[in-house]
């Protein structure tokens, strides 16, 4: 079983690595099929893995090489492949194999064609070792691999110049109803960049408070030794963790990367923004359950903070014309909700959400990246229209992935959602459940909302070649769909492995202790859904009858501003932090850099140049000054060596 | 009376060197810096056989004469340099021997 974990986890690195060498050239179609068949291989193994762990229920753990060995300290490479990281590793080899043979489609004219797989699989690789390391040292490295490649794609195209700021709704960066999702590419990939450095910061302290306190950094020690400590120690040791994962899970207030990382290739958002890297947090919290199983209130807090991000930004979903981003906030709103599970204790319910929220929603985003291909890179949702005629594959691929999002049976998003749900009710978070099940309304009406904007009513797009809003809509290539099928099929029946799932999972995870009778049970499941029909229907029956929604009606208002700017987050980020931090840098480079160190240094060198200047009027070749300046010099030094000889 | 002692001669020594050294740094004339680093040099000279002889050690007095030998030497050479200096510039003037000059 060693050789396929290692298979499993090199066969990216591999690709990545063949792709970079052809990094600088023209596009080669191998590239793309090359990595693209690593990762099958790599999915093959983590299958294999699979079957191995749910059959005999074993875990493989290997101890590679040794990374740190100085006196007690010990951190090698290893890396284990148990109930929790398998399930992460074939859901990142899944989600990655179809990923990249959609990218071949998607990225078909892009000139960085080899350049994009390199990044792509060389990021598989780094989630692989994040989810795969038996010690918080490695993941940390997985951690920074992820920020790095997703750094690395964000700013893809980072050729394209700067978007002007704006105070016009539809033309500012900063609203979602502009086809801008941020300043430029570049700009997004260093804010997503730097917003994670912030987070990972209060990550490493808590890794340090890790090894001060433990001395180790073993999942299996810590997590046998954590019981030991102090409960303010372990408060502290859980916080900054979750910070960490806050960061990298885009959590409030780190939220705004993620929806500006949406400038990236479209298959970039659907791999790293919305399946896998953006998961890493809540990975990180089941994880490393047994440090927050001690602290519950800790968890109540993540359980708060989940719920509110999940309508917080189901709610500027509403609105956004961006396709992108309210694929975006989506995915923002069910981290939400799987940090509520998490938070609740309920840890595989959060690792099974995770699980098919990455399958339907990279479906979805690929789906985008197919309508926004064939449009012409258009993004407002208001500007498609009726392009079921045209697409029919991924009209139903996309539809099927948002009834799979809204939660209804018996897609997999009932099954991992309702749970959610049933858990906040049963641990008494009544308030919890009551904003999760409005979330789950608004979900259902903002996919159904963009379905029926992009699919179907009239074609707000012209056929005559001549007009500005000129597309010509066609179905992608045949093999783009058939990678997208299999995430598709997994976002009907992933669900309806919740048993064996269950009996696999809870060999690691704490068993689930839900105490409500079946009969209220049946009452959730109902109400939400419910709650998500009606959503659904609400958004087809007005969609039919009016063409549009309440834009056109609220627009002036300012509750519908607030939704469009994003709550107005990016202008306080911008007016609080980044305006004076600027100020700040300015004052620092020309007040204290320019003023006093480069004066300093300058003086230094004019100093020896000046004096340099004015000696060479010694030499001027004349043999009896020479020998005056002989003569001075010879007396300097005798005071020299008389002053010297009576000092001591 | 007072007889000679050591610092009297290196008195003399002293009073010699000085002038020579004043000589080599005031004078333009290359023929009379030749003068002045010979009285330089014997000036050294006198200080050495002084010391050596009242210390009876005849170290002293040996360096005097290598001296003696190496500037008799140097003098022949220096004044072939100079007789050659003349019959090409018609100086032997200090401040025309300015061709180092950077």
């Amino acid at each position: 079983m060693e050789s396929y974990l290692y298979i499993a986890l090199f066969a990216p690195l591999v690709g990545s690595l063949f792709a970079a060498l052809f990094g600088n050239t023209p596009k080669k179609l191998f590239t793309g099929i090359v990595t693209s068949g690593l990762l099958g291989v790599s999915l093959v193994a983590s299958l294999n893995l699979l079957y191995y762990v749910l059959t005999t229920g074993n875990i493989v753990h290997v101890n590679m090489l040794d990374w740190i060995v100085i006196g007690n300290v010990n951190i090698p490479f290893g890396f284990v492949v148990d109930q929790v990281s398998v399930t992460m590793m074939v859901v990142v080899t899944t989600v990655s194999t179809m990923v990249h043979i959609h990218s071949i489609g998607y990225m078909d004219h892009d000139r960085s064609f080899n350049r994009f797989f390199a990044w792509l699989s060389a990021f598989v690789f780094s989630m692989m070792i994040l989810v795969m390391s038996d010690n918080f040292a490695g993941l940390f490295i997985g951690w920074e691999g992820v920020g790095l490649c997703s750094w690395g794609l964000i700013g893809f195209w980072y050729h394209k110049a700067d978007i002007e700021k704006s105070n016009d709704i539809e033309k500012s960066p900063f609203s979602t109803l502009s086809p801008y999702s941020s300043i430029s590419p570049g700009y997004a990939a260093n804010e997503a960049f730097i917003m994670n450095r912030v987070a990972d910061l209060a990550m490493l302290v808590g890794l340090f408070l890790i090894f001060w306190n433990l001395g180790t950094l073993q999942y299996d020690e810590v997590f046998a030794k954590i019981g030991g400590l102090d409960h303010g120690t372990v408060v502290a040791i859980a916080i900054f963790l979750f910070i960490g994962a806050m960061g990298k899970s885009a959590q409030f207030p780190f939220n705004q990367w993620l929806a500006n990382a949406m400038e990236g290739p479209t298959p970039v958002s659907a791999l790293i923004h919305a399946a896998t890297m953006v998961t890493a947090g809540v990975y990180l919290v089941i994880r490393a359950n047994e440090i927050f199983t001690i602290v519950p209130e800790v968890g109540y807090f993540i359980a708060c903070l989940g719920a509110f991000v999940a309508i917080f930004a189901a709610s500027q979903a509403l609105v956004a014309t961006n396709m992108k981003k309210i694929i975006a906030f989506s995915t923002l709103s069910q981290l939400g909700y799987m940090f509520v599970a998490a938070g609740l204790g309920a840890y595989w319910v959060a690792l099974f959400h995770l699980a098919t929220h990455a399958f339907f929603k990279s479906v979805l985003f690929l789906g985008a990246g197919n309508v926004m291909h064939a449009m012409n890179d258009e993004i407002n949702i208001k500007k498609m229209g009726g392009l079921k005629a045209y697409m029919p594959q991924t009209a139903l691929i996309m539809t099927i992935a948002s009834v799979a999002l809204a939660g209804i049976f018996p897609l997999a998003g009932f099954f991992s959602k309702d749970l959610i749900l049933e858990v906040a009710f049963g641990a008494h978070a009544y308030i919890i459940w009551a904003i999760l099940w409005i979330t789950a309304g608004l979900t259902a009406f903002y996919s159904f909302r963009l379905v029926m904007y992009v699919f179907y009513g009239k074609e707000n797009w012209s056929h005559n070649k001549e007009d500005e809003n000129y597309q010509h809509p066609h179905e992608t290539y045949s093999y783009v769909i058939a990678a997208m099928a299999p995430l598709a099929l997994l976002a009907i029946v992933a669900g309806w492995f919740k048993a064996p799932f269950v009996e696999m999972i809870t060999q690691k995870l704490p068993e689930l202790e839900i105490h409500v009778s079946s009969m209220t049970l049946w009452t959730l499941i109902l109400i939400t859904s419910a709650i998500a029909l009606s959503g659904i229907a609400y958004a087809v029956l007005r969609y039919n009858k009016k063409g549009t929604y309440w834009s056109e009606t609220f627009k002036d208002r300012f509750c519908y501003k607030l939704l469009a700017n994003q709550y107005y987050m990016p202008h306080l980020l911008e007016n609080v932090i980044n305006k004076p931090y600027l100020a700040l840098s300015k004052f620092s480079w020309k007040e204290l850099d320019m003023k006093l160190i480069d004066a300093i240094v300058d003086g230094i060198a004019k100093g020896i140049y000046g004096g340099g200047e004015a000696g060479t009027a010694m030499q001027s070749g004349n043999l009896s000054k020479a020998l005056k300046w002989m003569a001075i010099g010879i007396f300097v030094l005798l005071i020299l060596v008389v002053a010297f000889s009576n000092l001591k | 009376m007072i007889g000679i002692t050591l610092n009297d001669y290196l008195i003399l020594s002293t009073i010699l060197f000085m002038i020579g050294f004043y000589g080599t740094i005031r004078r333009k004339n290359l023929l009379m810096l030749f003068f002045s680093t010979e009285i330089m040099l014997n000036a050294v000279n006198i200080g050495l056989a002084a010391i050596s002889k009242f210390h009876g050690d005849l170290t002293g007095q040996m360096f005097a004469f290598f001296i003696i030998a190496i500037a008799a030497s140097e003098v022949a050479v220096g004044l072939g340099l100079l007789i050659l200096w003349f019959k090409r510039h018609n100086t032997i003037d200090l401040d025309s021997l300015q061709s180092m000059k950077g």
